[in-house]
């Protein structure tokens, strides 16, 4: 493939993904590295790389000492885990009665699913709260769950779709003609042919949902159900704010999303689906 | 073992009707062949037999038991699709015995089952590998022995050679023709390749927009189609239509298949000019412009010369001209 493309032309390609990457990647640098410098060094040269003179692990000490912070870790990973899990186990159901089964609105049911992916749940925020309110679900991980559930669904529903509908007809047929449920051709043939949409939207479904300040803030702000996103903001103040806990706190809720993502973006490049069929 | 009736048989999608009312009785042991142009439901027809399409009315009938709502897998009938359709992260072995695990049968039945299919079909050597590790022939030598395993009475075959290379596609149908006879079960086979229907086909349905034009043995399609359509889809290269009003017949159409046409200087009823020429060692074909009756093709066995643009006569065999009224249906 490499040897084939135009040599200027694969130089530029990489010389546009490498300044993009660089963009990127500069903020969680900034970042990581004035986690663990002194705050002095953090104002005097920000953009330096820590020295032995102003290494100081000062934040990541106060934000273990600080606060609950391994119990916010925990609510953040049970909170994404759980709905990421939901998303993509009710999207791709969703997804294949929608491209597998004939019935009447089939079309109208798939268009008003993916109507979400336009409308910002957020815009529902105040709805939602009574909600919650009403069904006692304020601060509990159960009301992120399943607005979060919500959230990824639309895009899930869209995308996982798109992709059963290139699933072989002939191949769901012959685990019909052998005998399979229409529970093992979903579980069994089709996910596994799915698996790098899957991963795909794991990926877009995850990141905002770790990240997200929102919805934490709003339904779940109690000291038991807070998530880490949501946990770092009592080290920022309206008149002090501690930087390099702040950093620290950050910088540590990098490595959960970053381990999820490795493993996802794993599935999207293993190939061991090809030659199923033809 | 093995005899199917369909009765009255529709299908609908909507308000479009694919199948027209379909009526067929397949006996024991015989290998029927669905052929068509596509778009004609002769694969829809196949499923339907499978039940992985509905029925909108009418009936299937299997030895006697009326299967028309029954699932696919309780029919007892296997099916092999035109894309393999191998389960990818399932061994050779556990694609072949997974439908008898399904029902049920012990592990030990299932391989000694699988074990007689693979030696059958030489596929023993790949038992162990996935599909992805084989060529396009054995996968399909997989499919159908995915079928053979579960011992049905009845064999779907759908498109099974589409896939394949010429060469193989020869091969392959050798392969099932032997399998038919060495197993003796009733086949069921679609294709739209008239070639593959002549060589395996005890009898041939020829499909036309959901209705069935003529059922019959090859030969007796090839030598007395009841219509312009039969008749121009059996035989390679395809029959002749001649205008038969100019001829001074009665009938309106005239066919007659390009072997049963020769290439006459004196006293021929139809002249025309050369347009082109196919030599293929033992047999030449030459394409013929004519008025009114447009390109006609000639086939002649062995190799004969004619330049492009040559002036010749032609002059059918009028013992196998075949006579049909203007709305193609034949006149005897």
């Amino acid at each position: 493939m490499a040897a084939r493309s135009h040599p200027g032309r694969a130089l530029a390609a990489h010389a546009v993904l490498i300044v993009y990457t660089l963009i990127a990647l500069f903020p969680v640098w900034i970042i990581v590295i004035n986690s663990v410098k002194s705050r002095r060094a953090i104002f005097g040269a920000p953009l330096a790389l820590p020295t032995p003179a102003t290494w100081d692990p000062v934040g990541y000490t106060t934000v273990l000492e600080n606060g609950d912070v391994i119990g916010y870790f925990l609510n953040s990973a049970i909170v994404t885990i759980v709905s990421l899990a939901m998303v993509l186990l009710f999207g791709a159901m969703a997804a294949f009665a929608l491209s597998e089964y004939r019935f009447r609105g089939n079309t109208l049911m798939g268009l008003y699913l993916a109507l979400g992916i336009m409308i910002p749940i957020r815009l529902g925020t105040v709805a939602i709260l009574q909600m919650m309110v009403a069904a006692g679900l304020v601060n509990t991980l159960t009301a992120l769950i399943l607005v979060y559930t919500a959230q990824g669904l639309p895009l899930a529903v869209f995308i996982l779709s798109e992709f059963m509908r290139n699933v072989s007809d002939d191949l769901k047929n012959a685990g019909r003609m052998d005998g399979l449920s229409e529970y093992a051709i979903f579980f069994r043939l089709v996910l596994p042919l799915v698996r790098p949409a899957m991963a795909t939207v794991a990926v877009f479904t995850m990141i905002p949902i770790w990240n997200d300040l929102w919805f934490p803030l709003i339904l779940a702000p109690s000291e038991e159900t807070k998530t880490i996103t949501l946990g770092s903001q009592v080290f920022i103040g309206q008149f002090v704010t501690n930087w390099n806990a702040v950093l620290a706190a950050l910088a540590l809720a990098i490595l959960p999303v970053l381990v999820l993502y490795l493993i996802f973006s794993r599935q999207l490049i293993r190939g061991i689906t090809a030659g199923a069929v033809k | 073992m093995g005899s199917l009736r369909l009765a009255g048989l529709t299908k609908s999608f909507g308000r479009t009707e694919i199948i027209k009312g379909i009526d067929l009785s397949v006996a024991n042991g015989e290998f029927v062949v669905f052929v068509g142009p596509s778009g004609c439901g002769k694969s829809t027809l196949l499923r339907m037999i499978a039940g992985l399409e509905d029925v909108t009315t009418g009936s299937v009938t299997l030895d006697g038991q009326d299967i028309t709502n029954v699932a696919p897998a309780k029919r007892g009938i296997a099916m092999v699709f035109q894309t393999y359709a191998l389960y990818p992260h399932l061994t050779v072995r556990d694609n072949m015995g997974l439908a008898l695990r399904q029902a049920g049968v012990s592990r030990a039945e299932t391989g000694a089952a699988v074990d007689q299919a693979s030696t059958l079909l030489d596929l023993n050597p790949y038992l162990d590998r996935r599909p992805a590790e084989l060529s396009g022939g054995q996968r399909q030598r997989v499919a159908i022995g995915r079928a053979i395993v579960r011992t049905p009475k009845l064999f779907l075959f759908d498109e099974p050679l589409s896939n394949l290379d010429a060469a193989l596609r020869v091969a392959t149908r050798i392969e099932i023709a032997r399998l038919h006879r060495e197993l003796g079960a009733t086949m069921i086979y679609v294709t739209h390749d008239q070639v593959e229907a002549m060589t395996l086909a005890d009898r041939i349905v020829v499909m036309r927009a959901g209705v069935v034009e003529q059922v019959g043995p090859p030969m007796q399609l090839y030598n007395d189609p009841s219509n312009t359509f039969v008749a121009g889809f059996i035989g390679s290269p395809r029959m002749n239509f001649l205008k038969g009003r100019a001829l001074g017949e009665q009938s309106s159409i005239m066919g007659v298949r390009p072997e049963h046409l020769s290439i006459t200087f004196s006293g021929s009823a139809i002249s025309g000019s050369v347009s082109h020429v196919e030599a293929l060692g033992g047999e030449t074909l030459v394409y013929v412009h004519t008025e009114p009756h447009g390109l006609l093709t000639v086939r002649l066995f062995g190799e004969h010369h004619f330049s492009v643009g040559q002036a010749v006569g032609l002059t059918p065999d009028p013992a196998r001209v075949f006579r049909f009224d203007a709305e193609g249906r034949r006149l005897r």
